[in-house]
């Protein structure tokens, strides 16, 4: 299942180079992405979960995200992994990092509670020091409030 | 408390003999005047050496910057070259408008150099101060913040606040990339530079109130957890403060400096916690599953203001110094934090979070008589002079179109007026005060 939908995405790259022969620089060709992979993580599985103004508890959509997470790093166990927990820019700077901290927290809470094995997962907080999107709108803020799951 | 003597700037501090006996009556401000009319002063290029002019350069910029003072365009000066050691033709500054005069002599002595400055009573006339120092001739603009001092002391009666420095956090680079270094400077933005690499993140600096250290908070390399530093800002000594398995951050000196406060993570809970600095042992003094941080001891070291959500949103409670009594004392709408003592103790400043904008404010240490003094889209993290009549703290404006909105460093008078950009050469926040170098 996972080995089609791989190829699938590939599939998918190599339609978008054919349509845009121009652009060829944006989608080197020979992009794979190779099952196990941080990239194959990052596309296939997500590795971001996102939170409500000023909470840290797991939306359902992030649960979800979490789920396919916990089945792709059962399978691929060597990975050690960092929870990176994020904030918007409409906190303090000391409380966000505390706040960042929770959130890396629940996130690596709800993977133990799937089996994986709590040694294998640390977190660091960010606070709002490290904004996915630069923008000061409600959009851009919902997207900054992450928990960001990274392999090493 | 004895000084290397490398590190002095000051080798000699004399008082001028009078010219005339002083007088008191004239030359005074009244701060607790609701509202008091700026002191207009003229200062005099001060004679002798080219240094002299650029003194007053300084001397001027300062004593105008606080708001208190009025310092008078030197082109509109009837009298030139004033002798320093003689009284200056009065009814020539009384017709530009000047109540206060000051004139000064620079000369070589030695090698070193040599100041002399009086203070004129415009009004009175009669000299209302006098001073000489001696010191070597790169120290002309500390000489200039000590001669700024000794007037701003003179005329409102409380100590100064220009000799001293400012430590910040450096911000460079895109906002989801961004380089932040601790750098110091002095108070009116001379003698930048940095005491952190940039290699990883490096925040919220806070200035020792008693020696020229601070302690702040960094990352460590390859995703390292955060961890408090100690360092000197002269010698830059770097000692790592207490090596956690969570992250430890928001650490601030204890008024006599022989204590930081600091908050530590632990499995997604933060609590506060003191540690000697000498001795290193670690004392706990919360326990909550709340978050809380941004401790400030009292002026007097008996107390600590803190931040905590323990209620349900941010706000401000105060303890004992050693933990225990925990008391809220923010109850207005919206959420408080970055709670700051006043070295005066008779003021707490904050960060107020309300729903489209943040604010600066100051309350009593009870709670009560809370008074927002700035505004803004961001505004935070307060820090005080020395003296506890300024303010500085950071002001962020929003992001747009992609672009990161600018970060830059503000000051502010206690009474909400004569709030100025402290300029910087790079985008700046989380600004950390020193107290008065040690002369």
């Amino acid at each position: 299942m996972r080995m089609i939908k791989a190829f699938a995405a590939i599939a998918a790259l190599m339609f978008i180079a054919a349509c845009s022969n121009n652009e060829q620089a944006a989608a080197p060709s020979g992009t794979t992405v190779t099952p196990g992979s941080v990239a194959d993580f990052r596309q296939n599985v997500g590795d971001r979960v996102y939170f409500d103004t000023d909470q840290s508890s797991v939306r359902e959509d992030g649960r979800q995200t979490l789920n396919k997470q916990a089945a792709w790093l059962k399978q691929y166990a060597n990975y050690q992994i960092t929870i990176e927990g994020h904030c918007d820019e409409r906190g303090t700077r000391e409380y966000n990092l505390a706040l960042g901290e929770r959130r890396a927290t629940s996130v690596r809470q709800y993977l133990i509670a799937q089996g994986i094995p709590a040694a294998r997962i640390k977190t660091l907080s960010y606070g709002k020091e490290r904004p996915e999107v630069v923008g000061s709108d409600e959009g851009s803020w919902a997207r900054n409030r992450r928990g960001v799951t990274t392999l090493q | 408390m004895m000084i290397p003597r490398h590190l002095r700037t000051v080798l000699c501090a004399v008082a001028l003999a009078a010219l005339s006996a002083p007088a008191y009556a004239q030359l005074t401000i009244d701060m607790t005047k609701p509202s008091f009319e700026p002191v207009p002063i003229a200062i005099v290029d001060f004679a002798g050496d080219g240094v002299g002019g650029e003194m007053a350069t300084v001397i001027r910029n300062d004593l105008q910057n606080s708001g208190l003072f009025r310092s008078i365009p030197p082109g509109s000066f009837i009298e030139r070259n004033v002798n320093a050691n003689a009284a200056p033709r009065f009814p020539d500054w009384r017709s530009v408008g000047a109540t206060g005069l000051v004139v000064g002599q620079v000369s070589q002595v030695g090698g070193n150099l040599k100041v002399d400055f009086r203070l004129w009573d415009v009004v009175a006339g009669r000299q209302a101060d006098g001073l000489s120092f001696t010191s070597q001739p790169n120290n002309w603009r500390r000489l200039s913040h000590i001669i700024a001092d000794a007037i701003y002391k003179r005329v409102t009666g409380e100590e100064g606040y220009f000799d001293t420095r400012v430590a910040y956090v450096s911000e460079t680079g895109p906002l989801n990339n961004r380089s932040k270094r601790i750098a110091i400077m002095d108070q009116d933005g001379a003698n930048n530079r940095y005491i952190t690499d940039g290699r990883t993140l490096a925040l919220t600096p806070r200035f020792s109130p008693t020696l020229q250290e601070i302690v702040y908070m960094a990352y460590g390399e390859n995703n390292g957890p955060p961890r408090v530093y100690l360092q000197n800002v002269d010698s830059g000594r770097r000692e790592l403060l207490g090596n956690f398995p969570g992250m430890s951050f928001a650490p601030r000196f204890s008024p006599d400096g022989t204590k930081v406060a600091m908050s530590l993570s632990q499995d997604g809970n933060t609590d506060l916690y003191e540690m000697d600095v000498r001795g290193r042992g670690m004392r706990r003094l919360t326990n909550t599953p709340a978050i809380d941080t941004s401790p400030s001891y009292s002026n007097d070291g008996t107390q600590i203001v803190f931040n905590s959500d323990r209620g349900g949103t941010q706000q401000l409670y105060v303890m004992n110094a050693g933990g225990g009594g925990e008391k809220r004392i923010s109850f207005g709408d919206g959420r408080y934090a970055t709670p700051v003592w006043s070295p005066r103790g008779d003021y707490i400043a904050f960060t107020k979070i309300m729903g489209n904008s943040f604010g600066i404010g100051v309350m009593r240490p009870d709670g009560s008589g809370e008074r927002l003094l700035s505004n803004g889209f961001l505004v935070e993290g307060p820090t005080w002079a020395p003296n506890g009549r300024v303010l500085m703290f950071f002001k962020q404006q929003p992001n747009s179109g992609g672009r990161a909105g600018s970060v830059s460093l503000s000051a502010i008078d206690i009474t909400g007026r004569f709030e100025r950009q402290v300029p910087t050469p790079t985008d700046a926040s989380d600004p950390a005060w020193s107290p008065l170098i040690p002369q």
